[in-house]
């Protein structure tokens, strides 16, 4: 097929694509990069190696494994349900999982202020068993998964409805068990939606600010994210130091990057026809 | 559909386990004890890391000295109106250290402060305090003196939005006062005034940090109106790009320091946040802050600072505009008279 | 319910059930809790709130930039995907690698870097100053984050559907002399709109309520580029949680809305395709 694809329209679009790319992507990339390194590379390394950015660094970690396990849980369970299954108010169940994507983030971590902060009449009830939700590290680990929640669902959706549900029905007649199903039928057709779900997910698990810096408490060194603490360096007037700090996130983004091309290129090997 | 009962059932079960899991391994300050270490939260605003990283330093020493106990103090910083919001609605902070007083009362209506809390300190519990000057280009290209002068035609004006930026409303308060004593209390004309100003500001930030940001690193307007601290950090990053300019009057911007009455009583915390706040008001902490930039409260060390800070300043209170509440009510909320501004 | 005995593939109530629980846990619990936050002000306070002049005139700031950036993202994401999938040339890996870059990178983070590119002292903000185009501080430049902020929705839901297509049908027709636009517009489009529609209208809700970059490319000048995030954090700034989740309340509803209507298109969309 790509031979068949020949002339102008194919470059055409490239090159739509690669001045799209390099205006809106790069070169927002390059500011980052240039400015985390205006002070030259020791100030650079002495921004990501303090002690309260290591800190950090190792909080969002933490956040994103647990929004990602959450939503992947999630995600498999919704997309088989709402696939595979006839039931009323589906499109209004679709409509619920997306919608905490289009909450203004502020908004969503001010919803968990509100449900599990002191004002809530839950809060008693924590408190009494010693559990701390907002201004600790659940809370933020609430956050994240809520504005991550449809990623995964929302890549595997789109494939199993175009994929339909025969061979799950036969299967099904041949007595295989639903697990079985999945693991056979299903996750074939839908492993690399499913990988970039996973990789969208922990982005934006990584790089949210809003809803988090609302739940945080911004507490040093124990609530801080990295998302949160580039905030609070650049409204300490440490400009350089800032963007130092966001240029880990950018590396992180390249290594998850790196991990799924190799994904890719072993399923590729294997003979499987991934593009 | 019982199987969706049951499982939705065991499923809120593992939720809640996983919760209380991580909440539970996440409680690392505990309780307090008499011997041994205490810990304490600061809860503050964004330009005062510096000042509070050391000055913890010779809190945590005179502390040892006096009563043989080592102190660690967690620094929490943020816009200082969402800092009081997250204290109200459970943050533990045993000190609120923000940027006005206004922040600081909204702590004390959420219950968490007793009412009274201003005269428990020094000078209406701020231990040091600053002003709104103005940051210009080298060599002043606009030739601006005063608050008259920025609202001329062709002036571009960067200046945090009011609304969303508490520093920003002692800015708002300057210029009124300036307006105020050019016009005695003809407020239509203080209005006149203000609308010029504000017919200049090209970019309305969401705080004092972004509004920096838009005057220094993008080179937009010719004047920046920001807290004295603030323009001299800037000053101190590009020695010879900018340049300040006090007006001839402008407002006593007050960061109000408390202890959250219901959080130290709780821990068991009130004498040594009583004494950090209290030693915030030593010669050794007042020159501190100098360093840093505000103003120490203490006249006599202030003095030693006449080469830094321009003296003869003419300051007004937020007590000329009623207290807090009141210039709050009045300039400030919807449908205030900054709406009017815009909305005329 | 009725039609259980058609569901011949199994795994119904446990899949049902756990998505109905982590819906109700994660989006609608907190979401009920911003209604009892509104219902807090009489209806009559509610309309006063929301159809305040500034408020009026922050959404419309709001939805026209979200729309026209969506609508962007909706064109050079499919355009990215396509050109993704089916064609090979240098840096592919690259450009692919690039796309969940904005969700990784802390919004205020874009915002800064935007802002320092296009105003007119910066690279892009410099050319287009000498047509006397001005970008940051103006909607244009509000959509210009807008744009950054949505660009992997679009282009991560078509890709998969594209893997899937098998090129077959569209070789068939070119066979058959059909030129390269019919066999777009005929073969092609109907598979991946409905993928690019979702793409579409998360990417709008998203962007209805994007602040962290916003604030800093927008200017924030009432009536002129404030945008309604902007309004609902002047409102918590006076502690006005009522007004706030009143005005939050609106923008979620538009964005239901919007979802709900995509996720109709999509549904019919697969009857019609015969599956």
């Amino acid at each position: 097929m790509k031979k068949s694809d020949s002339g102008i329209a194919k470059y055409l679009l490239i090159g739509i694509s690669f001045l799209f790319i390099i205006l809106m992507l790069i070169l927002p990339l390059i500011t980052v990069i240039t400015e985390a390194f205006r002070n030259g590379w020791e100030a650079y390394k002495e921004a990501v190696s303090d002690e309260y950015t290591v800190k950090a660094t190792l909080l969002t970690l933490e956040a994103t494994f647990f929004a990602v396990l959450f939503n992947t849980i999630f995600g498999l369970f919704a997309a088989w349900a709402v696939t595979k299954f006839r039931f009323r108010g589906k499109k209004i169940l679709t409509t619920l999982i997306d919608i905490p994507v289009t909450l203004s983030p502020i908004i969503a971590g001010l919803i968990f202020v509100l449900t599990f902060g002191r004002q809530s009449a839950i809060y008693p009830y924590l408190k009494q068993w010693d559990i701390d939700i907002v201004f600790a590290v659940p809370g933020i680990v609430l956050a994240t998964i809520f504005v991550t929640f449809p990623f995964i669902s929302r890549e595997l959706i789109p494939v199993l409805e175009t994929q339909g549900t025969d061979e799950e029905e036969a299967a099904a007649l041949m007595g295989e068990k639903w697990f079985g199903i999945f693991r056979k039928v299903t996750f074939p057709h839908i492993k690399w939606a499913f990988l970039y779900g996973i990789v969208l997910c922990t982005a934006r698990a990584m790089g949210e600010f809003g809803a988090v810096s609302v739940l945080s408490g911004h507490l040093r060194g124990k609530t801080n994210t990295l998302p949160l603490h580039v905030e609070i360096l650049f409204n300490e007037f440490k400009y350089v130091p800032a963007f130092a700090v966001s240029s880990i996130l950018v590396l992180i983004a390249i290594v998850i990057l790196v991990i799924r091309s190799i994904i890719e290129y072993i399923g590729k090997r294997n003979g499987e026809d991934v593009r | 559909m019982k199987k969706i009962i049951s499982s939705v059932l065991a499923f809120t079960l593992a939720a809640a386990v996983l919760l209380t899991a991580c909440g539970s391994s996440d409680r690392s300050d505990g309780k307090n004890n008499d011997s041994g270490k205490v810990t304490i939260t600061n809860v503050s605003y964004d330009p005062t890391r510096e000042l509070y990283a050391a000055y913890n330093e010779i809190f945590a020493k005179h502390w040892k000295e006096t009563k043989g106990q080592d102190v660690e103090i967690t620094q929490s910083h943020g816009g200082s109106g969402k800092q009081a919001l997250e204290v109200a609605n459970g943050l533990e902070a045993d000190v609120v250290t923000l940027a006005l007083e206004y922040d600081v009362n909204a702590v004390r209506d959420a219950g968490l402060i007793e009412d009274g809390w201003v005269k428990e300190f020094d000078k209406d519990s701020s231990p040091y305090t600053s002003t709104i000057v103005f940051l210009v280009r080298k060599g002043n290209p606009k030739d601006i003196h005063d608050w008259d002068d920025i609202v001329k035609d062709g002036v571009g004006i960067i200046t945090p939005n009011p609304k969303t930026s508490g520093g920003a409303r002692w800015n708002y308060l300057a210029a009124w006062a300036f307006a105020q004593k050019q016009y005695g209390n003809d407020e239509e004309q203080i209005k006149d005034f203000m609308k010029k100003l504000f017919a200049n500001v090209l970019v309305l930030d969401s705080g004092a940090r972004g509004a920096t940001t838009t005057f220094v690193e993008n080179g937009q307007g010719d004047v920046l109106l920001a807290w004295e601290n603030e323009a001299f950090l800037s000053i101190q990053d590009h020695p010879d790009e900018y340049e300040i300019i006090t007006p001839s009057i402008s407002i006593l911007a007050q960061p109000s320091v408390a202890i959250v009455d219901s959080v130290v009583d709780e821990r068991g915390t009130r004498e040594v946040a009583t004494e950090y706040l209290n030693y915030l008001y030593s010669d050794e902490a007042q020159r501190l802050a100098g360093q840093n930039f505000y103003r120490p409260s203490n006249p006599d060390i202030l003095n030693e600072f006449a080469d830094t800070f321009d003296l003869n300043l003419d300051l007004v209170t937020i007590d000329d505009f009623g207290g807090w509440d009141e210039a709050q009510q009045k300039h400030f909320s919807d449908g205030g008279i900054f709406d009017q501004i815009y909305e005329e | 319910m009725k039609r259980s005995g058609k569901r011949v593939i199994p795994g119904f109530g446990l899949s049902m059930g756990v998505t109905l629980t982590m819906v109700s846990l994660i989006v609608v619990i907190p979401l009920a809790s911003l209604v009892v936050f509104t219902a807090k002000l009489s209806p009559k306070d509610i309309w006063e709130t929301i159809t305040r002049e500034r408020v009026l005139a922050s959404f419309q700031v709001s939805f026209l930039t979200a729309f026209i950036a969506s609508l962007i993202n909706a064109v050079m994401g499919v355009i990215l995907a396509w050109v993704l999938v089916r064609y090979d040339f240098p840096l592919k890996r690259l450009l692919d690698g690039l796309i969940e870059l904005p969700f990784a990178m802390p919004t205020a983070v874009a915002g800064i870097a935007l802002t320092s590119l296009t105003s007119d002292k910066g690279l892009i903000g410099k050319f287009f100053s000498r047509f006397g185009i001005k970008i940051a501080y103006t909607r244009i430049g509000i959509t210009v984050a807008l744009v950054f902020i949505g660009i992997p929705f679009v282009v991560r839901a078509v890709q998969p559907v594209l893997e899937k297509l098998d090129p077959s049908y569209e070789e068939a027709a070119g066979s058959m002399g059909a030129s390269r636009a019919r066999i777009f517009r005929s073969v092609i489009l109907p598979e991946i709109l409905p993928a690019a529609m979702t793409g579409f209208g998360l990417a709008f809700g998203r962007c209805l309520g994007e602040y962290g970059s916003v604030v800093f490319i927008a200017g924030n000048k009432p009536f002129e580029t404030e945008i309604t995030p902007l309004i609902i954090m002047s409102e918590l700034q006076e502690y006005d949680y009522a007004s706030a989740s009143a005005i939050s309340l609106v923008i979620l509803a538009a964005a239901f809305l919007i979802l709900f209507f995509v996720n109709l298109i999509q549904s019919r969309n697969s009857k019609i395709l015969g599956r």
